[in-house]
């Protein structure tokens, strides 16, 4: 590999790159100018740092979540709707108990969030052990499903009556609210930030110095060598989709409780998507995420700001998304086998060939 | 409930179903080739887009659903390139296609939101539209219901009885079989790819040409997802798949019935039918296929083609 993946990465970066500008000149808009917008916006200011560090956490804790899954081979990419979930547990502790202290209710809000988001991990994950049902597609439609409950209950049980027909539970007490870090500096930034590098490590101490971690691993070659080799399988498909549920739960009560202060359904915005990117894009490995994470969030933070000057739909973070991911997997072809540019012999067999002076 | 609305919600329920089962089967195709596209729900997003714009800058409905056919297979032909000459994950890269399609169908298309298309519109088949009940359901449709009529069999006969079929299978089954047979896999499946695209986006297009004529983002929402699905539900088989789809759009013509009735019952909840039903289909496939298995009566005749999901490595 070594200088190989870089270049793999860039040349798909501006395969990409290109591939948008393109769009651009298709919606009738400057490509360049577009472009450079969209830079700017990412990494030009200094609040704008702050605003993708704010959208990384997120997407960082779900891609986590979707990583641990993906090593073994389980395709769990119901992120989104164990996000849903989890800011639905959240709301459920901060409307019921909203009379407790910060001290009891934020541990308890991320409780119940941890454990809405791993349950709805475990449905596909039990109906798969159970019954060979394809986690793919179940997962997907849980994520459907989860932002519909959500939906369900800022609609009708958890409407704010002064909300004026708007769709929103009414806003949180105090107490639920994860505070911000440093507002006169840092901004928006919140103490949610703490629970990244904490899942990080432990992600990478399970896979690297457990028992359990090296099975999980030995797992991803395969059910049937699995099963062969003894190995716990359906015991670590539930471990892996309800901690992967729970910390995409985790990431739904963080962004609910820090960022809108109440539940609405703006607070879907694809980040369950984007950790499934994420996670493929960092090969499964805790540091590209973060770094891909923060990436990929500083791109939805160029997007608005180029939303916002050019009239473009949002829609454009979700292009490049998927185009980098889509260049990227055509490019670890490269990574994998080696190119060689000999034409295949065609028509005479190895001995004609090899009798030739 | 009345005759006449029962009627008229069977009649619905083949409409809505019509879209799902292009798409099914076109899958089925993609999947009896042994390659799984999960990018169905994008391609069903662009091609929508496609067949709207394509109607909207010509007047023709015929030239939109050409265009939406043409989308579907150009963006199953990413996958094609991604998965067989680059043999990148197909499961990633199918996600990635629904994120790419269904990005581009939502940037391309905001601008247009609310523009009305004159896309395909309802006739009666002479003499068929006048059996009592059938008529009523069958034979007052678009031209697009009547195509999809003929496409199951087609599709049969085209995998089962062709000889271009038996290899597209082969492809599927075990690919160093047909290599050996002096067949080209790798381009059988291509092949396969892109006329499983072709289906979806047909599908895509009978959304924006004939299910509404108010062009709008998001008409998929979803049953790309359910095609996938039900490709599972079918056994893979073209026949069953007209079933899986009736279903499907059974419940959706009754959601949007019940929705427009105005009952009291959250449309959040009536909304979330389809998706539960994928998931209770799924269940009940599954615990079929487990059963017959058990006593041995489904063997490998209709389960899932052996190399699907597996891309072929060596090249020649």
């Amino acid at each position: 590999m070594g200088w190989g993946a870089p270049v793999v990465y860039l040349c798909a970066l501006a395969l990409s790159l290109g591939l948008c500008a393109l769009m651009l000149i298709l919606a009738g808009k400057p490509a360049l100018g577009g472009l450079f917008m969209l830079f700017r916006g990412a990494f030009g200011q200094g609040h704008s740092l702050l605003d993708a560090l704010i959208k990384a956490i997120p997407i960082f804790l779900c891609s986590l979540g979707v990583a641990l899954c993906f090593r073994m081979q389980i395709w769990n990419i119901g992120a989104e709707g164990q996000f849903a979930l989890g800011a639905v547990g959240a709301t459920w502790a901060a409307l019921t108990f909203g009379t407790l202290p910060g001290v009891v209710l934020l541990p308890q809000m991320f409780l119940s969030a941890l454990v809405l988001g791993a349950l709805w991990g475990l449905i596909p994950a039990v109906l798969r052990l159970r019954l060979g049902v394809n986690e793919i597609i179940s997962s997907l439609m849980l994520n459907y499903v989860g932002i519909l409950v959500l939906e369900y209950l800022v609609f009708g049980a958890w409407k704010d009556p002064a909300s004026f027909g708007f769709p929103m539970t009414s806003e949180f007490p105090p107490a639920a609210l994860i505070a911000r870090i440093w507002p006169g500096w840092l901004g928006k930034l919140h103490w949610g930030l703490i629970a990244c590098p904490l899942a990080g490590v432990a992600y990478s101490v399970f896979l690297n110095r457990t028992r359990l971690g090296f099975e999980l691993a030995a797992c991803g070659e395969g059910e049937r060598v699995a099963r062969y080799a003894r190995l716990p399988y359906g015991f670590l498909v539930l471990l892996v989709m309800g901690l992967g549920g729970a910390l995409s739960g985790l990431a739904g009560s963080i962004e609910t409780s820090a960022t809108l202060g109440r539940l609405q359904p703006t607070l879907m915005v694809g980040y369950g998507y984007t950790a499934i990117v994420v996670a493929w894009l960092a090969r499964l490995k805790p540091w590209p995420i973060a770094f891909t994470a923060f990436l990929l969030a500083a791109l939805r933070v160029g997007v608005e700001a180029m939303q916002l000057e050019l009239q473009i739909p949002a829609a454009f973070g979700q292009i490049m998304e998927g185009a980098i991911l889509l260049c990227v997997l055509a490019g670890q072809f490269f990574l994998a086998y080696s190119v060689s540019l000999k034409r295949p012999r065609t028509g005479p067999p190895a001995q004609v060939a090899e009798a030739r002076p | 409930m009345s005759p006449e609305l029962i009627l008229a919600l069977l009649a619905a329920t083949v409409q809505a179903g019509t879209p799902i089962l292009y798409a099914t089967l076109g899958e089925i195709i993609s999947e009896r080739a042994g390659v799984l596209n999960l990018g169905v729900e994008g391609i069903m997003a662009l091609s929508s887009f496609a067949g709207f714009l394509g109607c909207h800058l010509t007047g023709s409905a015929w030239l939109g659903l050409a265009a939406g056919g043409l989308a579907g297979a150009l963006l199953a032909g990413l996958h094609g390139v991604v998965c067989q000459v680059f043999l990148g994950n197909q499961v990633v890269s199918g996600l990635a296609l629904t994120i790419f399609g269904v990005g581009l169908c939502n940037f391309l298309g905001t601008p247009y939101i609310g523009q009305a298309t004159d896309g395909f519109h309802q006739f009666a088949v002479p003499l068929l539209a006048d059996l009592p009940i059938l008529g009523r359901i069958f034979f007052r449709q678009d031209a697009l219901v009547y195509l999809s009529f003929l496409m199951p069999a087609l599709v049969w006969f085209l995998l089962w009885r062709t000889s271009f079929g038996l290899g597209l299978r082969a492809a599927g089954e075990m690919p160093a079989a047909a290599s050996a047979a002096g067949l080209n896999p790798q381009r059988l499946r291509f092949l396969g790819v892109l006329l499983g695209g072709l289906l979806c986006g047909l599908g895509g297009a009978y959304l924006s040409l004939a299910h509404t004529n108010l062009w709008t983002t998001g008409l998929s929402g979803g049953r790309g997802w359910v095609a996938v699905a039900l490709v599972i539900f079918a056994f893979w088989r073209p026949g069953r798949a007209v079933a899986g789809a009736y279903l499907f759009g059974g419940v959706m013509a009754f959601q949007l019935r019940l929705q427009a009735s105005g009952t009291n019952v959250p449309s959040s909840l009536l909304l979330m039918l389809p998706y539960v039903l994928t998931v209770l289909v799924l269940v009940l496939s599954a615990a079929r296929a487990q059963s017959a298995r058990r006593r041995g009566i489904l063997g490998r005749k209709s389960a899932a083609p052996a190399a699907l999901g597996v891309n072929i490595e060596s090249v020649g």
